[in-house]
């Protein structure tokens, strides 16, 4: 037992919980004020709603010993029996166990509160709160034990996946794209531009993304040491490069760099560096964050217009088109000389990695569209995902929750 | 020439704009405002305590027209805002004693488009 590590974790799980409230804000300045709120909600609900799920049956299902195919943790863990002051050494030896079982917590958080940005402005609240708790149980849960858990397969197989760009980034990116486009557009998406009611907002919430994001990739060293330094480094040099880049090209592009696209850039460039950031060098980190910026913008200003799916806030754009670059670029980029429990990749020699890499994006993400896609038409079925014209067209704050973010007069 | 005030709701501001391009009416002032008529508000709750809004949300638009644009403004503005239901809005129609366009100095009927 590590006394440090366990004060780096512990204050890690803190910073990524802090990266739950910080997608709320950077998703909310996006939408029209009229449902501002029900973003900020979306968000807070989660974390109370998988917070205890986690606690109850998630953990144990992602991280209990495997039932025997790699597929799913058992239930030994129940509600944290046996989960306690000492450590596992299946995940770290110098932590107690409860510390790795909270900073997972936050992850298992985080990952459903990046979807709402797909189906933001229109999905019915009722709806939204049992779509959630399938996905984080039925899609989240397992893919979190096939790459972590014991036994789960793709630990097994060798793939790589630092902080968690396919488990947290790619599940998310590619479940959004897919309920955004059975949800179906917002009324008079394409008739005219949806404006960012408060870009200063958005800015706050990207920078506590990128701020939370230390203890994101840091914390994932699962100790207070060098490694933890190097994920922290490539964090914030991926990212910068990535912003950077993002605003350059719009410069280019369009004459004049924007806020909400530098901003927009610094988040792809964070989930791009998110698998490979304990696994590649600063100067690895500049080249992935570029093409991260690059990619993600792509993604956004040509592929969702000319395919023409609502993807609102753009989780598929971002998230998925990050979390897709970064996984492959850790097959490129990885070295053993920066992580003697990793491997080399392409560009050092080894084309393995980048096959099993392959192996890891097509599994994962065939698994999360199409169970993404039975949970949502169950819901839509039972209880109707989408609200009815008039409560869109009033907005979801004040039909979903009675209430509304901004007076007019005190 | 008439001044023409609608003050309508605001999720319908988009059909009613629309419903005035078709007829070219294309200039207008827009504002959000309060207002009361017979429409109950929506229920606002915090922390327990009900707000029953009497003053509502509007959206009120402002438009100078020539006489012959009167009657089409007025029907594109029904158009687009009408439901049926209590709290669509009303539209009220002025006379305009004149209109001055500022960078030019024009007056009357030439300044008004």
């Amino acid at each position: 037992m590590n006394a440090g590590d366990t004060a780096w974790i512990l204050t890690s799980s803190a910073l990524v919980f802090l990266m739950t409230p910080g997608v709320a804000f950077f998703y909310g300045g996006m939408a029209r004020r009229k449902n501002f709120l029900s973003l900020l909600m979306q968000c807070f609900f989660i974390a109370c709603l998988v917070g205890l799920q986690w606690v109850l049956f998630g953990y144990s299902l992602s991280f209990a010993p495997d039932t025997g195919m790699g597929i799913i943790g058992s239930l030994d863990w129940l509600g944290l029996r046996g989960v306690g002051f000492e450590a596992n050494p299946d995940y770290s030896g110098t932590i107690p166990h409860l510390a790795f079982m909270i900073f997972q917590a936050m992850f298992a958080i985080i990952t459903p509160a990046l979807i709402v940005g797909a189906f933001a402005e229109r999905i019915k609240f009722s709806a939204f709160a049992v779509l959630i708790l399938l996905w984080t149980t039925l899609v989240y849960d397992p893919i979190a034990h096939w790459v972590w858990g014991t036994g789960g397969w793709l630990r097994d197989l060798g793939a790589l996946d630092f902080a968690g760009g396919i488990v947290v980034h790619v599940s998310s990116g590619v479940s959004a794209l897919v309920m955004a486009i059975l949800i179906g557009k917002r009324l008079g998406f394409e008739k005219k531009a949806f404006v960012p009611h408060n870009l200063p907002l958005t800015v706050l919430g990207g920078a506590l993304l990128w701020f939370g994001w230390f203890g994101f990739n840091g914390g994932s060293a699962l100790g207070a040491n060098g490694l933890a330094a190097n994920a922290f480094v490539n964090t914030n040099t991926a990212t910068a490069a990535a912003g950077l880049t993002w605003a350059l090209v719009e410069w280019w592009k369009h004459g004049t760099p924007t806020v909400l696209g530098i901003v927009t850039g610094a988040v792809a460039g964070l989930v791009a560096i998110t698998p490979a950031c304990g696994f590649v060098t600063p100067m690895s980190a500049i080249i992935i964050g570029i093409f991260a910026g690059i990619f993600c913008f792509l993604a956004v200003t040509m592929l969702k217009p000319k395919l023409g799916y609502d993807d609102s806030l753009d989780v598929f754009g971002v998230h998925g088109v990050g979390g897709i670059w970064g996984t492959l670029a850790t097959g490129l980029f990885a070295e053993v000389a920066v992580n003697s429990a990793g491997a080399d990749g392409l560009l050092f020699g080894n084309a393995k990695l980048f096959l099993v890499q392959c192996v890891y994006l097509l599994a994962c993400v065939a698994y999360a569209v199409v169970v993404t896609w039975i949970l949502f038409k169950i819901v839509d079925t039972i209880i109707g995902v989408r609200v009815n014209r008039k409560d869109e067209l009033v907005g979801l704050d004040l039909t979903q929750h009675h209430e509304s973010a901004y007076t007019i007069l005190e | 020439m008439k001044y023409i005030v609608a003050v309508i709701q605001p999720h319908k501001l988009e059909e009613v704009t629309q419903a005035l391009e078709e007829v070219d009416v294309n200039l207008m002032t827009v504002s959000t405002v309060l207002g009361r008529g017979r429409q109950k508000g929506h229920t606002e709750v915090y922390r327990g305590v009900k707000e029953v809004g009497t003053l509502l949300k509007k959206v009120k638009l402002e438009i100078a027209v020539n006489e012959e644009f009167v009657k089409v403004t007025v029907d594109a503005i029904i158009k687009g805002a009408r439901t049926g239901e209590v709290g669509d809005g009303k539209i009220f129609v002025l006379d305009l004693c004149d209109v001055v366009r500022i960078s030019s100095g024009e007056r009357g009927g030439k300044a008004i488009g």
